[in-house]
């Protein structure tokens, strides 16, 4: 059911080829991580936006097979 | 979704100005990150409601689509989805949630 730090980069990667992604698995579980994703995408959106849109790039796995996932988005900075 | 979810989820926000869709009840939440907004929310001192997921299966799974947000918890303030743990943890920290109740004309 878990997914890697890895699948979850690819899976923001294919929908934001710009962004700068870390990703961090907060409890070693496979299944807790947090993602700061830097992306032009982002920018003039608000955070609901923005984080709907991570969602989507998930492909339906937020909620389901990865239970938590922690984000930051942000535009990259001038 | 069910027509008459839709009709029970829109219901209950257009009655509470300050609503949480959450996992237990404020006082034994039943998730971290139910906990973590339940949290801020009673720091700040904003009264709310709450509703309990676990406790109804048709609108744990259609807030989901209501909101087109795939977690719980979700915040709504006078029927506006202000968002999940993250986005609420953020604004609280970086002050914009008190600015953001004090907007919407919320008092804590």
């Amino acid at each position: 059911m878990a997914m890697t730090a890895a699948e979850i980069e690819e899976l923001i990667l294919k929908s934001f080829p710009d962004a700068k992604v870390t990703i961090d698995d907060l409890r070693g579980d496979g299944d807790h991580y947090a993602a700061q994703i830097v992306s032009e995408q982002f920018r003039g959106l608000t955070r609901v936006q923005q984080h709907k849109m991570v969602y989507s790039a998930m492909d339906g796995k937020m909620g389901n097979e990865l239970h938590a996932l922690a984000l930051n988005t942000s535009a990259p900075k001038n | 979704m069910e027509q008459d979810t839709k009709e029970k989820i829109e219901n209950i926000i257009n009655d509470n100005e300050v609503l949480l869709f959450m996992k237990g009840t404020p006082v034994m939440p039943q998730c971290g990150f139910s906990a973590a907004v339940v949290g801020v929310l009673s720091h700040m001192g904003i009264k709310f409601n709450s509703v309990n997921v676990l406790e109804d299966p048709e609108i744990r799974e259609g807030i989901k689509e209501f909101s087109d947000w795939p977690t719980i918890p979700q915040l709504y303030v006078k029927k506006e989805f202000v968002g999940g743990c993250d986005i609420i943890r953020e604004m609280h920290e970086n002050g914009e949630l008190t600015e953001y109740f004090q907007e919407a004309g919320i008092n804590s």
